[in-house]
């Protein structure tokens, strides 16, 4: 049984208490990093006050246990997304980006060659979008993007086309700017059916909705700790056992090796081979008691929270302020996340976002690392206001107060 | 505490809805000069005619927020008609209006007081110093300008 009030999770966390320019803080930002809960903190304190040593070297007591925290992260963050085998499966990297470059250094480099295609949206982050172009211009495939729909969907119209003879369908499971919810599990299939795989960028979605990369059936999946109220500077790649497996090294250096001579070197086998260097330690003990956390509250629970959130917001922000403030998202709660966008009539989103402030609200403005989609839109930017489990109606409150200013003084 | 009225003076709301010298000019003849900012997207272009050691008309277009835009109005009013001396002595009042704060600078000395009064509509653009992020916004079109100028033949 879990039970889910947001009274709680905002009393366990810390920051939440804090004044800005003389205001309880609103935060709306958590699209772009979700605050971290007491529990979190302390379970990196406790990692450097009693067991700080490196792992997978010593052989004293504080080195093991450094090893357990280390490892244990693995089988949490397995656990929580539902990887069938965690320990050959989960690859820690420093974010979701960096397990996108990963993605397509390793497996890309491999597997993909002048007369492929790699399939993307025109809504992906440049997370998504840039690592590909990267190795396109060394090898020469054809990147194909999926467009959207002018209501903030995602046009499968030519799918079957854009899958044809693809070797990879890469694609964001929540848009981090129309906080659209793509249909991932029956484009699995398609694309499974066409010959290709499937990555999922699940940066956005991790922290709002439940993960289940076996009942998605997908071959990759990438997201970021600091976006499920875990600590920055840590992020996992996903990927299918007999993949990994067949996926030579990235990053190069201790850690990663089986064996290495005046000759040359052998990878070491496993998820191993991707963790050169000393890894995130306490930041993955950061990240299991993130995982802990998230799944006391429930992820079901949290995803109803926050629709009943967004649904509210959605239909106060169109009541209040008419076509003054358009929503560059879908209208719909239907497959979609508390992520809301907005362009204010006249206002530009920097002045917005600073008007905001003064209320102690944030949000962000700017292209959100989006700028194919934005330039879809013919936009240069919006002002983005995101939930996480803590949000409740009284931030929706400050937020509207805030932009009647915005509003009043530019009008 | 910093007041949004420190930041939206009445003078930069106005240049943000009414910019002043906004549009294009032949170019060639005139220089056409273009900043970015790859942080939030805004982008400016400038266009300079010069005569006779006078910048003689300029030109502003592109999009941008209320900061970038109303600083490129008052910097064009500013600069318009001007000798390109007395526009790089503006240039460095502007300059100096968004680095020095107030207090002391690293060697002890008092920042020497920068004359707002000379300063005309210019000055309404100080209180942007009080909001760090946004001096980059203020900076875009000057730094455009001074762009500009280089390019021109000594």
């Amino acid at each position: 049984m879990t039970s889910f009030d947001a009274r709680r999770v905002r009393a366990d966390v810390p920051l939440l208490r804090r004044k800005i320019n003389g205001r309880p803080i609103t935060y709306l930002d958590s699209g772009s990093s979700a605050l971290t809960p007491r529990s979190v903190i302390e379970a990196m304190s406790r990692y450097y006050e009693l067991r700080h040593a490196n792992v997978h070297r010593g052989v004293y007591v504080t080195a093991e246990e450094a090893t357990a925290t280390y490892e244990g992260a693995r089988e949490a963050v397995g656990r929580f997304i539902n990887a069938p085998h965690p320990n050959d499966e989960i690859v820690f990297t420093k974010n979701t980006t960096e397990a996108f470059n990963l993605l397509a250094r390793s497996w890309g480099a491999k597997n993909l060659t002048k007369s492929d295609a790699v399939v993307l949206s025109v809504m992906e982050h440049h997370a998504n979008i840039v690592p590909w172009f990267q190795l396109r211009d060394e090898i020469g495939f054809e990147i194909r993007f999926l467009d959207v729909t002018d209501d903030f969907r995602l046009d499968l119209s030519n799918i079957d086309e854009a899958l044809r003879g693809a070797k990879l369908l890469s694609l964001s499971s929540m848009s981090n700017v129309l906080g659209t919810i793509n249909p991932i599990k029956e484009l699995a299939a398609k694309a499974h059916q066409a010959g290709a795989l499937v990555a999922v960028d699940a940066a956005q979605s991790v922290a709002h909705t439940p993960s289940d990369v076996t009942d998605l059936d997908v071959d990759f999946f990438c997201f970021s700790a600091h976006k499920m109220l875990g600590p920055t500077g840590i992020g996992v790649l996903y990927a299918r056992r007999e993949l990994l497996a067949d996926m030579p090294p990235f990053l190069g250096g201790g850690g990663m090796i089986a064996d290495v001579s005046t000759r040359g070197f052998t990878p070491a086998k496993g998820v191993a081979r991707f963790e050169a260097g000393t890894p995130p330690i306490a930041e993955a003990a950061g990240l299991t008691a993130a995982v802990r956390y998230l799944e006391q509250l429930g992820m079901a629970n949290v995803e109803n929270h926050e629709r009943e959130l967004t649904a509210d917001a959605l239909q106060r922000i169109e009541s209040h302020f008419g076509d003054q403030i358009r929503v560059i998202g879908p209208h719909n709660v239907d497959r979609r996340g508390g992520v809301i966008s907005l362009d204010v009539e006249g206002v530009h989103p920097h002045d917005v976002a600073q008007v905001l402030d003064q209320f102690g609200v944030c949000v962000r403005p700017g292209h959100h690392c989006a700028k194919p989609l934005m330039k879809r839109f013919n936009l240069a930017a919006t002002a983005r206001a995101s939930f996480g489990p803590y949000s409740m109606t009284q931030d929706t409150d400050t937020l509207l107060e805030a932009l009647q200013r915005a509003v009043e003084l530019f009008g | 505490m910093s007041n949004l009225e420190d930041l939206y003076r009445e003078i930069i709301l106005d240049h943000y809805r009414s910019p002043r010298n906004r549009g294009e000019l032949e170019s060639p003849p005139a220089l056409r000069v273009e900043g970015f900012n790859p942080l939030c997207g805004d982008e400016i272009v400038v266009y300079l005619d010069v005569t006779n050691g006078t910048l003689s008309n300029i030109k502003i277009a592109g999009t941008g927020c209320s900061i970038s835009q109303s600083s490129a109005s008052l910097m064009s009013a500013a600069v318009k008609g001007k000798t390109l001396e007395e526009v790089h002595k503006i240039i460095s009042r502007f300059k100096q209006l968004m680095t020095i704060t107030e207090g002391t600078l690293e060697d002890g000395s008092e920042p020497e007081p920068i004359d707002l009064a000379s300063m005309g509509e210019l000055a309404a653009l100080a209180g942007v110093v009080k909001f760090p992020v946004r001096i980059k916004c203020a900076t875009l079109s000057w730094n455009t300008l001074v762009q500009g100028l280089d390019e021109i033949p000594a």
